[in-house]
């Protein structure tokens, strides 16, 4: 099976993120990037898939060439190769144009399986399985907290707003996962090795049939209008129990005509 | 004057709270009309028009229920098309930030996801507010092409009542084999106390590592309920397996925005600010006098929550049965 696992790199959720002021684009650069927390769990789904499948897996990421930090992770876990997008023009891409690029290399690489984090923790959207399903005309098996294989035949648990639901599609399909699903692999010594060896192809617009205008911060269909730090909350009251806490936060609970 | 179209959440013919806050945001930018896919559209239809929906557009039918996202964005699509509408909302739900990526594709749209308030801008275009990075910037963001396809956190804007006509219209729509390509054959609902889905709750109670075990979420679980909240957990709790993991808040969990939050035993890591920042009231209740919560907090409590709770609940109990 041809398994297709998509990795953003992102800024670290740790540190404090910002905009740039000028374009109103992540600052990528005064901050860490790593890879997208939620896409740990994909790549780890797909090696599991691909363990019980046989088959291949590779990573594509579209991102800066400093994504190849975290394509290069996503290898050590033990993906069999790469491709990553990356080409200037398409810088400041909001998600309709995401959608397109991923879909055109998709397209152009072949593929059976689609895996995604179901949301990056930068953007937090969990629309893009949703879009490249449009796309690429295939089944959406998104939210997934369990997958399951059986010949070309897929069944997931989607979570839903108070269980799951079972939902059932058919090869070739792009399927998201959430946290919940398994316990990502840490990369042994051995993988980080191998993985300086193995391949990754670096793709352009040319190379992905990618129409320029199509992509790129000029050609969004959203823009920030501005934006700005939230101000800080007003200091509130802090007290420290003395036998009369619970007291006190009844009559804060009064004071505020909650009960 | 053009419509703005708002996709109904419901369940049972129930209309959620969600659904009004977004047709009495709609209302400044044109009028609103409401979208109904499935059944029970008879139900909800005085709910909607008491909050100014001078339309419902109806597409009833299994296929809404059996499939998966692609279903209601070809019906919202449809109606994109017939409607040439100012813009359309739906609740910023998992389920429809998909059904909102999947019609922005379908008309060439921006997508805007989890806006937390709607303006229009001198030009009139609309303008959303979103609270990214945990909370930690604002940014206004607009759309310059297409159809603008917004989904609406929950609680973003009172819900206010504009009586409107309502009037039932029902949609021809015959959903394509394409859209059929992930279909429900079962749907679990987790055992679930009579409590609010935590989303929408104008109350979340939050239980952190302080709580130490399943046993002490009993006392979250009591609080909560003397005030009508839904429980919520940080993500050492769920991943220790006290509770479960859909209650989680933060950043690879839930994001709430609720009238008050309340955060017991939680020491307010930057991952779970991220999922409750935008509350409007926040009390917390910590050992800790360094815990970061301490700092959103507008009421602390720096104490035991085993000696400050129970108190707390005799409190409630006076108040609210007096």
């Amino acid at each position: 099976m041809n398994i297709v696992v998509c990795v953003k790199q992102v800024p670290d959720t740790g540190a404090e993120r910002k905009l740039r002021p000028g374009d109103a684009t992540l600052d990528r650069d005064s901050v860490d990037g790593l890879i997208n927390e939620l896409d740990e769990y994909a790549i780890e789904e797909a090696l599991q898939i691909k363990e019980a499948h046989q088959g291949e897996v590779t990573v594509l990421s579209m991102g800066p060439d400093k994504a190849s930090e975290s394509i290069r992770k996503a290898l050590s876990m033990g993906a069999d190769k790469a491709v990553h997008l990356a080409d200037e023009a398409l810088a400041g891409s909001d998600a309709l144009a995401t959608s397109y690029a991923l879909a055109q290399v998709l397209s152009a690489i072949g593929f059976d399986l689609v895996v995604l984090g179901a949301e990056s923790t930068d953007a937090r959207m969990g629309a893009m399985a949703a879009m490249l399903a449009e796309r690429l005309g295939v089944a959406q098996l998104s939210l997934a907290s369990k997958v399951e294989i059986d010949g070309s035949q897929v069944r997931i648990n989607r979570q839903s707003a108070d269980g799951y639901w079972s939902v059932e599609g058919t090869l070739p399909a792009v399927i998201s996962v959430v946290e919940k699903i398994n316990e990502p692999r840490y990369p042994s010594f051995k993988g980080i090795m191998a993985a300086k060896k193995k391949p990754v192809q670096v793709m352009s617009l040319a190379d992905a049939g990618i129409d320029a205008s199509l992509v790129g911060l000029a050609n969004a269909v959203t823009e920030v209008v501005d934006f700005a730090e939230r101000p800080p909350r007003q200091a509130g009251t802090i007290i420290k129990d003395e036998g009369d806490g619970g007291n006190r936060a009844a009559e804060f609970l009064v004071a505020q005509k909650f009960i | 004057m053009a419509v703005v179209l708002v996709l109904a959440e419901h369940s049972g013919g129930d209309v959620k709270k969600v659904t009004l806050e977004m047709l009495t945001l709609a209302r400044q930018f044109g009028e609103p009309a409401a979208v109904w896919a499935g059944e029970g559209a008879a139900d909800g239809q005085a709910r909607l028009a008491e909050y100014g929906a001078a339309t419902v557009f109806v597409a009833a039918g299994g296929d809404f229920t059996d499939y998966v996202t692609a279903p209601e964005a070809e019906l919202l699509a449809s109606l994109v098309a017939d409607t040439s509408p100012a813009a359309v909302l739906l609740a910023a739900t998992g389920q429809n930030n998909e059904v909102a990526g999947r019609l922005a594709v379908k008309t060439n749209s921006g997508l805007l996801t989890d806006a937390v308030g709607l303006a229009a801008a001198d030009d009139g275009k609309i303008v959303a507010e979103q609270s990214v990075f945990g909370g930690g910037t604002i940014v206004h963001a607009a759309i310059r092409a297409g159809t603008p396809v917004i989904t609406v956190r929950p609680n973003s804007v009172a819900p206010v009542p504009a009586a409107a006509a309502g009037e039932m219209r029902h949609v021809e729509l015959a959903v394509s084999d394409a859209a059929k390509g992930a279909r429900v054959t079962g749907r679990i609902a987790a055992d679930r106390a009579e409590r609010p889905e935590l989303a929408e709750a104008a109350i979340v109670v939050s239980g952190g590592r302080g709580v130490g075990s399943t046993g002490g979420f009993e006392l979250i679980e009591n609080l909560a309920d003397s005030l009508g909240a839904a429980v919520g957990a940080s993500r050492a709790v769920t991943d220790a397996g006290w509770y479960p993991h859909k209650f989680q808040v933060g950043q690879t969990g839930k994001t709430v925005s609720p009238q008050l939050y309340m955060a017991i035993g939680i020491s307010g890591a930057i991952q779970h600010r991220a999922g409750m920042q935008t509350s409007k009231t926040i009390i917390a209740v910590n050992k800790d006098p360094e815990a970061p919560i301490f700092e959103l907090a507008d009421f602390g409590v720096v104490g035991d929550l085993f000696a400050v709770l129970p108190q707390l609940l005799v409190d409630i109990a006076k108040q609210t049965s007096g």
